[in-house]
């Protein structure tokens, strides 16, 4: 364990800890925008400059270990001068487009102009643009919003090991692409949207369903598969416009392509409400439609007439004519029940999954 | 061995082949062959002799005597007049401007009598592809010693008594690096050379690599021994062909001959030397981003500490050295600590190889013992300013360095007095400019490159140098506004306190040092909308000059936006309405009748 002083406060923090998680322990707020605590520290954004007894330099807290005895500064009049020319560089290539911003009220880079008052800036200048190039149903891009903090890189990379992007290019025309700007080779897991902390990347989906307003927060889990990650789906007018999931979960926060994405059968006017009766068909030329097929009835008649027709193949042909097939969207208690059913009620050993296909 | 009357030591470094050299060589093979003289006189093509300037150029040994500004036509009274009768051709010899009297050998040339060779020991006389020559000077006896005779405890403690500091441009020193690695526990460490020379205008390492690869390859091998490493890599860039190739038969010879690879010299000691080709990023010349990119990653500069001596290459201790700090080691060991320092400053010890040009006469690579002054240099070695125009200010350090103003001329050149003037050592660039330079202009020029070769990880590099020159676009461009000086320089100052790397960190040096020193020119191009130097072309006003204009209507012919007016003999009249100041017209005029300003 390591004690330092920041702010005049003493904190003793683990060997290996930053400044940054020392003074997060103080809860002393330092600025970050490319930091994040599960990726690896990056030091880009120069937001996070502290001071440092015998370094003549700001130094980045989130790149920094701490050392015993050391003192630490995370406010001053200089330090705070240089953090808003940093912003005030950021935001002169910026659209600056928070009314009709997906992230408004959400987004890492207003909140700091906001806390800055930076209204006029100093250095207007060229921006980048870009041509709009989204041929995907999941991620939307706007590049121009992007501040190359690296994070949607860092996680492809780190957490989701696929590496489908990286920085192209250098300087001023700096950009995140693919390899060689070829199309993009991605799984949609929509981690990098979920770390984006400005505009530039957002849900294609969630475009104009909503920001902050009347938005309710619901926690959930997934009922995708047997992992059980966290949910929390953003509810407005009984409609779930986002999923997200929040880092202090057993998934720790991040997500598939399924459980961020996959959403729409919720409110999906095809999603079967009431149970089903499969009828004979009333003519014998060609079905006009399936519904022709079924006929809706309620649960109770449904159950009766599983269990009858259940019962009649078994006294019939016996058990081992009966096999169960269960799913990996229910859970493990579930799962239990199933095969119990199968076994000790029906009588046979006839059961599985479909994960094992 | 064959032995020769004369060798024939013919510059075949990038600058005097450029000129010709290798048509002369022709020539001179073919004069050499009629007069059947070929058994007698042989030609070595050496490495960068240093007096680019007077290019091609040639030294003949034993006596020594220098030939300039070669031409094919020439070669054949060359060796008629020396070789057959004896006289040494004053035609090509170096000659003082005002008195005409032919300097024969090179000793006695200002350019190379003020310089003292230690890293450039070999230039200009060996075959850099030949390891018996480099071994006939001394070569490798270094290496033996260090390797036979001495442990790794006292190589290092050798280096850091000899004060030498590391090359590259920051200065650190050579021996504590060494002693930090070794210090670091590890099974592997790295040794790695900086050969990544980016500076424009700057040829330092270029020519070292190629005129004599094996006193980097012994200084990297001393610091192999030094640190216990088993593996380095030389990091060149690409667009230096005749270093990688010239390197890359030095690092074959040695591995024939057993001074790399397994057991080197019988002493126990392995070590790898392998050439990694960098592709073509100023930026990977930062240490931290050269070794990403040699790890096949982004070349993009990371956070320190972890210094690259605790955690380098693919996270092991590295000792990471530029091209010139390599070729200091080797005549430190063989001639101890004490003589390494015998030259130079209380903090600088040695000398420093600089590549001087701009406005100077003998523009070329010097290489000079720290402490000599500003005006040593430009006026005794440098020759002065180019057609008596008055000297303005000196830029050192490449684009990251500083202008130095006519005031500090008696300055002791080191590392420390550089920095205290607003610029830097760097790797020895050093571009006089004389009256008919803007500042504003010149600090553009530097920035224009260190913007475009920004890496784009942090902010402040990344968009800041981006503004610093959109403002100083503003500037010479006559739109810039009150109070432009001063964004510039708070700008400046935020952008190299926040960066993350080097590069970052002195790129606003070139602009904050011409804001120090020539304030005045600024304020002429912001409030006057004038450039006092008539450099910044859109603050230019072209008007003809009566007296002298006799109406030859020269200029009227000339001019792309048919801007002139004016009658066959008549004083002609420039609208500046229309002009687009291209300058045509102060170029065509026979009789100095067009004034700019």
């Amino acid at each position: 364990m390591v004690t330092l002083t920041i702010d005049g406060r003493k904190v003793t923090v683990r060997k290996l800890s930053t400044v940054l998680d020392a003074a997060r322990k103080l809860d002393i707020p330092i600025p970050t925008l490319c930091h994040h605590p599960k990726l690896s520290p990056s030091g880009a954004c120069r937001l996070c400059i502290v001071e440092i007894t015998n370094i003549a330099r700001p130094v980045t807290a989130c790149t920094i270990l701490v050392s015993e005895g050391m003192k630490v500064k995370t406010t001053s009049p200089y330090l705070e001068r240089l953090r808003k020319t940093t912003l005030e560089l950021l935001l002169s290539d910026h659209p600056n487009d928070c009314m009709i911003c997906e992230r408004a009220g959400d987004c890492t880079l207003q909140e700091l102009a906001y806390f800055y008052g930076i209204r006029e800036n100093r250095f207007e200048g060229e921006r980048r643009l870009y041509t709009k190039r989204d041929e995907n149903p999941f991620i939307k891009r706007e590049p121009e919003k992007c501040i190359l903090c690296g994070r949607c890189v860092k996680i492809c990379n780190e957490v989701q090991g696929v590496s489908a992007i990286d920085f192209g290019y250098r300087g001023f025309n700096t950009k995140i692409c693919t390899p060689f700007e070829k199309d993009l080779d991605c799984e949609f897991c929509g981690q990098c949207v979920a770390v984006c902390p400005t505009g530039a990347l957002t849900g294609t989906m969630w475009v104009q369903k909503g920001r902050q307003q009347d938005v309710r927060d619901v926690d959930t889990l997934c009922p995708y598969c047997g992992c059980g990650c966290s949910l929390t789906l953003h509810v407005r007018r009984n409609e779930v416009i986002r999923v997200s999931s929040s880092e202090d979960t057993i998934n720790e926060g991040w997500l598939c392509a399924k459980g961020r994405f996959g959403y729409g059968f919720i409110n999906s006017p095809d999603r079967l409400t009431k149970p089903l009766i499969r009828t004979a068909p009333k003519t014998s030329s060609l079905i006009a439609h399936y519904s022709s097929l079924f006929r809706e009835a309620s649960w109770d008649e449904a159950l009766d007439y599983v269990v009858r027709r259940l019962k009649s193949i078994k006294d019939s042909y016996g058990p081992d004519s009966i096999a169960g097939l269960s799913s990996a969207r229910c859970t493990n208690e579930e799962n239990y029940l199933f095969q119990k059913f199968i076994r000790a009620v029906i009588g046979t050993h006839n059961v599985d999954h479909c994960a094992r296909y | 061995m064959e032995r020769f009357r004369a060798n024939l030591l013919m510059c075949a470094g990038t600058s005097c082949v450029s000129c010709g050299t290798m048509n002369i060589r022709d020539a001179l093979k073919e004069e050499i062959k009629n007069r059947g003289l070929e058994k007698e006189i042989k030609i070595v093509l050496t490495g960068c002799n240093g007096y680019c300037a007077q290019g091609p150029v040639m030294v003949v040994q034993p006596e020594g005597i220098f030939y300039q500004s070669l031409t094919v036509e020439e070669i054949p009274k060359l060796v008629e007049e020396h070789f057959l009768k004896g006289r040494p051709y004053q035609k090509l010899m170096f000659k003082e401007p005002e008195k005409k009297i032919a300097i024969p050998t090179m000793n006695e040339i200002p350019f190379f009598k003020h310089q003292v060779l230690r890293v450039l020991r070999n230039r200009g006389l060996i075959d850099p592809e030949a390891l018996e020559e480099y071994i006939a000077r001394d070569g490798y006896q270094a290496a033996a010693k260090a390797l036979s005779q001495m442990t790794s405890g006292e190589i290092v403690k050798v280096v850091k008594d000899s004060g030498l500091r590391g090359r590259g441009g920051a200065g650190f020193p050579t021996g504590l690096k060494w002693e930090l690695a070794l210090r670091t526990k590890s099974d592997m460490r790295y040794v790695v050379c900086n050969g990544d020379e980016g500076d424009p205008g700057a040829f330092m390492d270029r020519s070292v690599m190629e005129a004599d690869p094996h006193s980097v390859i012994e200084g990297m091998i001393i610091c192999a021994k030094a640190i216990e490493s088993r593996k380095g890599y030389i990091y060149v860039r690409s667009e230096y062909p005749l270093a990688v190739k010239r390197l890359q038969i030095a690092i074959d010879h040695c591995y024939e001959a057993g001074l790399l690879g397994k057991n080197i010299l019988g002493t126990g000691v392995n070590f790898d030397l392998k050439i990694y080709q960098g592709a073509g990023a100023f930026v990977c010349g930062e240490e931290t981003a050269l070794m990403r990119s040699i790890e096949g990653k982004r070349g993009i500069p990371r956070a320190r500490p972890p210094f690259p001596v605790h955690q380098g290459l693919w996270d092991q201790p590295t000792v990471l050295n530029n091209v010139e700090t390599f070729a200091n080691i080797p005549p430190i060991i063989l001639n101890g600590a004490d003589w390494f320092s015998s030259l130079g400053t209380d903090m600088s010890k040695g000398t420093k190889v600089f590549a001087l040009t701009g406005r100077v006469k003998n523009t070329g690579l010097i290489e000079v013992p720290l402490g000599i002054s500003l005006k040593k240099i430009i006026y005794d070695i440098g020759g002065g300013i180019e057609s008596g125009r008055s000297f303005k200010a000196v830029q050192t350090g490449g684009p990251s360095g500083g202008c130095i103003p006519e005031k500090f001329l008696d300055l002791e050149v080191d590392y420390e007095s550089l920095a205290q003037v607003g610029s830097i050592m760097g790797s020895g660039g050093m571009v006089v400019l004389d009256e008919t330079d803007c500042m504003v202009n010149t600090a553009k020029f530097f920035l224009e490159f260190t913007q475009a070769e920004s890496c784009g990880k942090c902010i402040p590099c990344r968009i800041g140098t981006k503004r610093l020159l959109e403002i100083l676009n503003r500037v010479t461009s006559g739109n810039g506004k009150e109070g432009d000086v001063e964004l510039l320089e708070e700008l400046g100052q935020d952008i190299k306190a926040t960066s993350l790397c080097g590069l970052g960190l002195t790129a606003p040096n070139p602009v904050l040092s011409t804001i120090r020193y020539f304030r005045n020119e600024y304020e002429a191009h912001i409030k006057d909308k004038k450039c006092p130097a008539a450099v910044c072309k859109e603050l230019l006003i072209y008007s003809v000059l009566e007296e002298f204009c006799n109406g030859c209507g020269a200029c009227k012919r000339a001019c792309p936006a048919d801007a002139i007016t004016g009658k066959r003999k008549k004083i002609h009249k420039i609208d500046s309405e229309l002009c687009v100041k291209c300058g045509t017209c102060f170029d065509v005029c026979k009789f100095n009748a067009i004034k700019k300003q």
